[in-house]
């Protein structure tokens, strides 16, 4: 009879056997950070390219690290405290100095579940992103220890203590100006670095990888689009994506957002439902966008209640 | 192999004959002998690739999950029902086309990973089932299901939307959503079940087209897409909905392109003088 004490003993035989593990639990869960250095003192951890899943443990966005006279600066800590963790020792490791200040580009968990990792007190963002991460940071969580399993281990939400309210902070001999936007959500913060012309655009910017929209206000976003076009840079750095000279993140992303919702409404007007919307073609050129159909159907479920809520005619008759 | 051989034993000694037992299911879910005792007793059961159930890749809201039954492919289906065997409350709704096609897109709140199923019964007295199995671990940035949403939802309690569009088929194309808060009756706070649970979808002379039978699992704000004959000469397509606590909810949804071509001219006319 298989007693409870008979089921602990088959279980301790097991972890002893010496089994071949499957692929996924030999993996030692540790985040391999293979920083890119872009300028002096400037470097960037790139993510994947992909959606967050259990195999790169949601470590899919753009980080960021500077080197001041005053310390590092690390815009974004990524998807939880094991990548936290180790950004914090790479970042030491990179400057050979303490953290002097991190930024939070924006509310979404793949850019500041890292948080616990950093002193609260040195992180530092916009209003609108604490508010964002105060009503959903608990259901991200959810979601992500959901979605990546064991990569979160031990990962709370941490509030960022500083709120910007300055244009500009100096660090030594860096000046980061500090430029709020929305769009991709409803806070996105911009950094850019007065020394280097380095552009940090947080996920305003998508580049080689298709923009996500649960949060966003495509004509705010065009908008903001429009201004960082404006701002004259050496290098753009976006969320997700390789940082290059000029502006094709700037375009890719405008035509990507212009391209779906013209889709979408299209769809919506000829009225397709979601499924039905979601099963269209996308036209040839996204099709070199990483994730462009998995994004395009998240798009279609973000936007689809929108046009719904708006735009089909009342017709309940009063009894 | 082994663990076929003792299924089978398992099945041939729960219920005597095989052919009294359903079919073996593709999806292999758990619940599937349970599913078909409850919902599809009393007819032939099969496996059907011709019932096609679509849902997204991944999910956005579990609150919130758009599923789409399609058995245009089958002859003469006289009722379909949809339902996901691992949902707390499996049965979402029942179709019984009449003049409709046997077609439904609606939203439905999941619970975990589950099988959906549509079963269409064909007037032979054969279910066919098809189905597809939904992956719920939602994406990253997906925020959970909020409950009952807004506070202010009496307010637009019963508020519907809807417009129709002419197929090539001959079929009208209605897309409908009613304010509503469809609840379970299974959340924490002891809000009562409380969900529009019959819909009947009637031409504006009155001929019955449609019914369709809701259950807990639709989402809030059902909003849905159905394909509907509309009558020879009528103009409109009018959707009656009623509660479980009785009340009821009319609407009617234009048909434009039944209109004489003076129609509009007569509406302007009717709306007076333009401002200048």
């Amino acid at each position: 009879m298989l007693t409870r004490r008979n089921a602990l003993k088959l279980v301790a035989g097991a972890a002893s056997l010496p089994l071949l593990p499957s692929k996924a639990h030999a993996a030692p869960l540790t985040y391999e950070l293979r920083p890119e250095k872009l300028e002096q003192g400037i470097w960037m951890v790139p993510g994947a390219q992909q959606a967050i899943t259990q195999e790169n443990g949601g470590a899919i966005a753009n980080i960021t690290i500077l080197d001041s006279s005053a310390g590092a600066i690390v815009v974004d800590t990524g998807p939880s405290l094991r990548y936290g963790e180790a950004l914090l020792k790479l970042a030491q490791e990179l400057t050979g100095k303490s953290v002097a200040r991190v930024y939070l580009t924006h509310f979404h968990p793949d850019h500041c579940f890292g948080n616990q990792a950093f002193d609260p007190a040195l992180i530092a963002t916009t209003q609108g992103v604490v508010d964002g991460m105060k009503a959903l940071g608990e259901g991200f969580s959810d979601s992500m220890y959901q979605t990546v399993g064991d990569w979160m281990r031990g990962t709370e939400v941490v509030l960022p203590k500083v709120i910007l309210s300055a244009p500009v902070e100096d660090f030594g001999d860096r000046r980061i100006r500090a430029l709020p936007m929305r769009g991709h959500t409803a806070s996105d913060l911009v950094l850019f670095d007065e020394v280097s012309g380095v552009l940090i655009s947080g996920d305003l910017v998508f580049l080689d990888r298709a923009p996500t929209t649960p949060h966003a206000d495509f004509e705010r976003w065009r908008i903001s689009l429009a201004n960082l076009g404006g701002i004259p840079h050496n290098r753009l750095i976006p969320g997700h994506g390789p940082a290059e000279p000029g502006d094709r993140g700037i375009r890719q992303t405008r035509e990507w957002l212009e391209g779906i919702e013209a889709m979408i409404r299209d769809a919506f007007d000829r009225g397709l439902d979601m499924n039905e919307a979601m099963a269209l073609p996308l036209p040839k050129w996204a099709e070199n966008i990483a994730v462009s159909r998995y994004e395009y159907e998240r798009s279609v479920m973000h936007l689809y209640p929108k046009l719904e809520a708006e735009k089909l005619p009342r017709v309940d008759q009063k009894s | 192999m082994m663990r076929t051989a003792f299924f089978l034993l398992f099945l041939a000694t729960s219920f005597g004959i095989a052919s009294a037992a359903p079919p073996q299911d593709p999806l292999q879910s758990p619940n599937w002998q349970d599913m078909a005792e409850r919902l599809l007793s009393g007819h032939a059961i099969e496996f059907d690739e011709r019932v096609k159930i679509s849902v997204p890749s991944t999910v956005e809201n579990q609150a919130q999950v758009p599923v789409t039954a399609d058995a245009r492919a089958l002859p003469n289906v006289v009722k379909m029902i949809v339902f996901a065997d691992l949902n707390p409350i499996q049965h979402a709704l029942t179709l019984t086309p009449g003049q409709a096609a046997p077609f439904i897109s609606f939203r439905m709140k999941i619970e975990q990973a589950t099988p959906i199923r549509a079963a269409a019964l064909t007037s032979d007295g054969v279910w066919h089932v098809g189905g597809i199995f939904l992956n719920a671990a939602g994406g990253g940035c997906s925020a959970p299901a909020v409950g009952r949403g807004e506070a202010s939802w009496s307010e637009t309690l019963g508020q519907a939307s809807g417009r129709l569009w002419r197929e090539a088929d001959g079929f009208s194309r209605l897309r409908f959503r009613i304010r509503h808060p469809m609840d379970t009756g299974l959340a924490k706070d002891n809000t009562p079940a409380y969900y529009i649970e019959r819909m009947e979808f009637k031409g504006n002379k009155g001929e019955p087209l449609a019914l369709l039978e809701m259950y807990e699992p639709v989402s809030q704000d059902p909003t849905l897409t159905l394909l509907v004959r509309l009558p020879a000469g009528d103009t409109a397509l009018d959707v009656q909905g009623r509660d479980n606590n009785g009340a009821i909810y009319r609407s009617s949804v234009p048909a434009p392109w039944r209109q004489s071509i003076l129609a509009p001219t007569k509406q302007l006319l009717e709306q007076g003088p333009a401002r200048c």
